[in-house]
């Protein structure tokens, strides 16, 4: 369980949020729901340490955080709009990258899991293309594959669904309801309310709950 | 005929010298380029300013000038360069500035979102700039980098203004004993061909990154 308490952010004067509060139990989809330009990727963008928060603590299973810590950011993953993906490695090598890297991992092992996310997500015959031979919702659950490799406790999508037809959002709401029967924890921001209903445990109105 | 066999050997060894100083400014100029051009970035107010000065003093004088003012300068106030040493540190700093202002390009055309991406899967900097950015700024830079190379291997015809002996003195010294046109052919024919190598060696390697875009 991730418990959010009284974060702040300001640009100089501009208050984007104030005294911020939420929970994300486990195995939970938490949406965070709200117009355009009201804050809710610079929110997940302080999550996941892109982004300074002036103030604010977090509890994660029972430890805390300071905001910035990045024992805390590296626990969530994060699926970016535009996605993101990098141009010049193949499927496959955009997974292995940070596992191979950053968590030093055997490269036999980080083949074996990278097989088997990319089987998972059924992306199994792109695995050596590269992003622009992608459809978008390809992309979106490279994003997503890239971002499980890092066995994150939080997956944390940064508006998934836009940009993409039905089709594609449907995919993504599978993975995201598949994903969550596997206990990972997620969190969503979004503006498309039929697909937030659609995975939602919850709902965070950005506009109703936040104070600026 | 042979007055061929007579000024071949010095064209051979002119051409080593040729080649010696093209690779020499190759393999400094391309570190240095790369460092210029991340010092340009940098947070600190003095060293932009300074990598900025080297770089507008490099690119707004001749190299021929620069030349000839590290052998002769240098040497009269005191630091003793060889020739060759001198051409290969002003060819070094020339061809760096250059190359500096190519890779700052390159740099600025990389996105936000890849840094963010790599940031968010727990890259550190390092790793950042080698694993994600650099193949990507390659990639971008390789159409003017070759430009570079190519100017290069012409401009090396220059370290004649201190002495040394590169081909086209060679041949300078050929058709001025024989007086004949035909040395200058045999040099203007060999440029030809060193050129011609860099662009089909740059091409293939052109094509070698068209497999991502």
């Amino acid at each position: 369980m991730i418990e959010i308490k009284n974060l702040s952010k300001q640009y100089g004067e501009k208050v984007i949020f104030n005294d911020l509060s939420l929970t994300l139990n486990d195995g939970e989809i938490l949406s965070i729901l709200g117009p355009s330009g009201i804050g809710k990727t610079t929110l997940i963008k302080t999550l996941t340490g892109l982004e300074e928060a002036q103030s604010g603590e977090i509890v994660m299973d029972g430890r805390e955080y300071a905001v910035s810590d990045s024992a805390f950011t590296s626990q969530i993953g994060l699926i970016f709009q535009d996605f993101n993906l990098f141009p010049h490695l193949t499927v496959e090598e955009n997974i292995m990258l940070a596992p191979l890297t950053v968590k030093k991992m055997v490269r036999v092992d980080a083949e074996t899991k990278t097989a088997d996310l990319l089987a998972k997500l059924g992306l199994s015959d792109q695995a050596k293309l590269y992003p622009y031979q992608l459809s978008g919702g390809q992309k979106q659950r490279v994003g997503i594959a890239r971002a499980l490799a890092m066995d994150p406790q939080v997956i944390a999508y940064d508006e998934p669904t836009s940009g993409l037809d039905e089709k594609a959002t449907d995919q993504v709401a599978d993975v995201m309801l598949t994903l969550k029967k596997e206990g990972v924890s997620q969190i969503v921001v979004t503006h498309d309310l039929p697909f937030s209903k659609k995975v939602a445990d919850k709902t965070f109105d950005f506009e109703k709950e936040v104070a600026r | 005929m042979e007055n061929m066999t007579a000024f071949l050997p010095g064209i051979l060894s002119g051409l080593q010298m040729t080649l010696g100083v093209f690779f020499i400014t190759i393999i400094g100029s391309v570190p240095l380029g790369i460092l210029a051009s991340l010092a340009m970035k940098s947070p600190y107010f003095t060293i932009r300013w300074l990598v900025n000065g080297y770089i507008w003093i490099m690119r707004g004088t001749p190299l021929l000038l620069q030349l000839i003012f590290i052998y002769y300068g240098l040497a009269m106030v005191g630091v003793p360069f060889t020739r060759f040493e001198a051409a290969a540190f002003a060819f070094i700093i020339n061809y760096a500035a250059y190359l500096a202002e190519i890779f700052r390009g390159g740099l600025q055309s990389v996105p936000q979102g890849q840094f963010d991406a790599a940031q968010v899967l727990g890259l550190s900097k390092t790793q950042t700039f080698f694993k994600v950015v650099l193949p990507q700024v390659v990639k971008i830079v390789v159409p003017s980098f070759g430009n570079e190379v190519v100017n290069l291997v012409k401009d090396t015809s220059l370290i004649y203004v201190i002495g040394l002996g590169d081909i086209l003195r060679a041949g300078s010294i050929a058709a001025a004993r024989d007086v004949t046109l035909v040395p200058y052919l045999i040099v203007g024919a060999l440029y030809l061909i060193m050129t011609a190598v860099v662009t089909v060696l740059l091409r293939a390697s052109e094509k070698r990154l068209n497999v991502w875009r």
